[in-house]
């Protein structure tokens, strides 16, 4: 039993490049057409300024199933605007996600689909007679059960943000950076 | 002079940045939203060639940069002016030529409009150029042109292009010139390394003096980095072969015993096999282009890899190198061979290369190229035109090709000798492109004679630029090889589609040639015999105050051997006719 969502995380091997890029306009249509036109795949991108002011943080999931990641890191090294990639063990990283569904609940279901939501502990964000929307932000292995439980009741809308992490604070973070104090492409 | 500070318009400071970039000569055509650029341009020093298809300026500036190291510049407008600079761009984004491209564009306000000759240039070229930018503000001008010339300079060499909306030319800015450390820190993300790593080169040199069978594999990269000289040196301290691939022609002279020439699909069958059986591929600037390997699975299969590029992506994308060296190939090498000459100095002893250097010349001798001489009466041979060409060539020549038979003859059957003399569309493959690359070479270089060979297909795409070539007086040679039919592909149909001939028939009299150069300007020659061809030479050659044109008409059933099938190792490599029953011996 899988929703199309559910391949996403059980990739156990996923590899998540967090990219550090000059906050130019433009620059997320690089990202995404050298994707395309290497023919790698995105399983999910996640945008926003990053701490710095002109630089936006860019994270990527990528499938190493049909390109080797060193590929992919290498040639988005050669854009201008990136600055910098760091590829981030999953092991070793802290990741979420936000999820939003509204689901088809009569009001004899609501109560169950609110006790979900409470365990999960998620959100109740609207009610309607035959429909409730729910948020919960979390690791996306657990916005996946979640999901999935959710799929019972008839899931109406649904919308993922796609993952964003930042490595783990310990001492053992293994953070490949390729720093560009380093070089890079030229 | 436009001192710091001083008010002038974006179109002024467009031109002047230019200046300042030492930009000598411009390649263009003007319209619409580029136009307050041009009237600027009437008081600068820059010299600017008005061609007749912006897809002409695109080459031209790129045949500049190939013969001059200097990055080429194209100035056209906006939407269908952008859209012809497509083609130039990608080619230059494939062979690693500096090229810069400004394009006009319709008035910020009018943006997304759809508005009279608009187009997403920079969304259109963008995976076609190294970096392109929109320039929304005046004064933003003189940063976008350095960060332009840096980046298509620098680095991997590629082109770059500015899109600069008409306002953006008319508004006024105030003067300044941007600093190399201003530069630098505009672009964080931009550090092309250029010092390959210490430890793989300590790496590359014990490999390089262990190998039994070692073969320098040189590409485009050696003359990007103006490495010819260290190329050099290094095969002469180790006495290792080198294979010149169609992007290096000239990079190792021809006639150094060293020289191999060229690997690949329609390679000699000597480069070719001494690299599918080397035990040691040093690669040189190259990237296993799958014209050279042939099938990747079957490539050189006993042999390890050293390879140095600038561009670390190159590294492992299509071979895994056992070292990989990310720099620049001038300074690698040179100090690679520095790393040698300590080993030696230390007391290390080069393997013995004496049994695979005889096997080479083995080959040497039973596989040189080769082609049937036409018999009196019958037609000439297109292999023969270019022996002739070459034998009555000036010393210097630059030679320029376009893509099909004809490339492959000329690189097979030109000796050169001298860097920066062959320029050709190798990666993209862009019919065409030898008559504006030929104009954008001798604007280079107006002392040297450029003899372009083109193919009937070829030339009817751009023939066009010989009128600019005539009313600016620069007189390029071309040599067209007609055969009356799209020639590579004609052969391929004959080899692999039973010689069934599918739309590969131009026309034997359509167009008149002769009559058409003349209509540019040009002097039109037709040479249908052998006998005529050294005295149609001789007079193109003494022809110097406006372009020739030869119409070579030549046998279309010859083929471009050898030939390494698509999809198929470089150990099937298909031999002329009178030396397959002797390849066994290509072990």
């Amino acid at each position: 039993m899988s929703t199309p969502h559910h391949t996403q995380s059980n990739v156990t091997n996923h590899h998540i490049l967090s990219v550090l890029v000059q906050n130019r306009p433009g620059v997320l249509a690089r990202v995404a057409g050298l994707f395309a036109r290497r023919d790698f795949n995105i399983f999910s991108l996640a945008v926003a300024p990053a701490e710095e002011d002109g630089f936006s943080r860019i994270t990527i999931v990528v499938d190493v199933e049909s390109t080797p990641l060193e590929q992919i890191t290498k040639q988005l090294f050669k854009l201008i605007e990136v600055v910098k990639i760091s590829e981030l063990d999953p092991r070793r990283s802290v990741e979420r996600e936000l999820l939003l569904a509204t689901v088809r609940a009569t009001p004899e279901q609501r109560g169950q689909v609110v006790e979900l939501a409470n365990i999960f502990e998620g959100k109740i964000l609207a009610v309607g007679v035959e429909a409730i929307t729910v948020s919960l932000d979390g690791h996306p292995d657990k916005l996946d059960d979640f999901e999935e439980l959710l799929s019972g009741y008839g899931i109406v809308e649904l919308q993922r943000t796609g993952r964003v992490a930042l490595p783990k604070l310990d001492r053992e973070a293994r953070l490949r950076a390729v720093s560009n104090k380093q070089g890079k492409a030229g | 002079m436009n001192q710091p500070g001083m008010k002038i318009t974006g179109a002024q400071a467009l031109i002047k940045s230019l200046e300042m970039e030492g930009v000598e000569v411009v390649f263009g055509l003007p319209g619409g939203c580029i136009l307050p650029a041009y009237d600027p341009l009437l008081d600068s020093t820059i010299r600017h060639i008005l061609v007749r298809h912006e897809q002409g300026a695109g080459h031209m500036a790129e045949g500049y940069a190939h013969v001059s190291g200097r990055p080429g510049v194209a100035l056209v407008t906006s939407g269908p002016a952008a859209t012809n600079m497509v083609t130039p761009l990608m080619d230059a984004y494939m062979d690693s030529i500096p090229m810069v491209c400004i394009t006009g564009q319709v008035p910020t306000t009018a943006i997304g409009t759809d508005a009279f000759q608009e187009c997403d240039t920079v969304g259109i070229t963008r995976s076609c150029t190294k970096h392109n930018e929109l320039v929304m503000t005046a004064q933003d001008l003189p940063m976008a042109v350095r960060q332009a010339f840096h980046i298509a300079t620098t680095g991997r060499p590629g082109p770059t292009l500015i899109d600069v909306p008409k306002d953006v030319l008319t508004n006024m800015m105030e003067w300044y010139w941007p600093t190399d450390d201003e530069v630098a820190a505009s672009l964080p993300g931009y550090r092309p390394n250029t010092k390959g790593h210490p430890r793989m080169i300590k790496e590359a040199a014990k490999l390089i003096l262990e190998s039994e069978r070692p073969i320098l594999y040189a590409g485009g990269g050696i003359l990007k980095a103006r490495a010819a000289e260290a190329l050099r040196e290094l095969a002469e301290l180790t006495d290792i072969h080198v294979v010149t691939t169609l992007m290096a022609r000239g990079a190792f002279p021809d006639s150094h015993p060293l020289c191999l020439g060229m690997p690949g699909m329609h390679g000699n069958a000597t480069a070719i096999t001494a690299m599918q059986k080397s035990d040691l591929l040093i690669n040189l600037g190259a990237r296993f282009d799958d014209r050279i390997t042939g099938k990747v699975s079957g490539f050189a299969p006993e042999a390890k890899v050293i390879h140095v590029d600038i561009d670390p992506a190159e590294q492992g994308k299509v071979r895994r190198p056992d070292v990989p060296i990310v720099g620049d190939a001038k300074y690698c090498i040179e100090e690679i061979i520095k790393a040698i000459k300590d080993l030696l100095a230390a007391g290390s002893v080069q393997a013995d290369t004496g049994a695979w250097k005889s096997r080479i010349s083995g080959w040497r001798e039973q596989f040189p190229l080769s082609y049937e001489p036409s018999e009196p009466g019958e037609a000439l041979k297109p292999q023969f035109c270019l022996e002739q060409l070459r034998d009555n060539a000036p010393a210097g020549t630059i030679l320029v090709s376009g893509v099909g038979q004809h490339q492959m003859w000329s690189s097979q059957y030109w000796h050169f000798e001298e860097p920066y003399t062959w320029v050709n569309s190798g990666g993209l493959g862009t019919m065409g492109f030898s008559v504006p690359a030929a104009i954008g070479a001798k604007v280079a270089h107006p002392d040297k004679t450029v003899w372009a060979i083109d193919g009937d297909g070829c030339f009817q795409m751009t023939a066009q630029e010989l009128v600019t070539a005539a009313v600016e007086r620069i007189p390029v040679k071309i040599a067209i090889l007609n055969n009356s039919y799209l020639g590579m592909v004609r052969q391929w149909q004959e080899m692999f589609y039973d010689e069934r001939y599918s739309e590969v028939y131009l026309s034997p009299d359509v167009p008149n040639f002769v009559m058409w150069a003349e209509a540019m300007g040009c002097v039109g020659i037709r040479v249908d015999s052998p006998e005529e061809v050294q005295p149609a030479i001789e007079k193109a050659n003494s022809i110097n105050d406006r372009p020739v044109v030869i119409d070579f008409r030549v046998d279309a059933r010859e083929k471009v051997f050898p030939m390494v099938p698509a999809g198929f190792s470089n150990d099937d490599v298909l031999l002329p006719a009178a030396q397959e029953e002797r390849r066994s011996a290509l072990r």
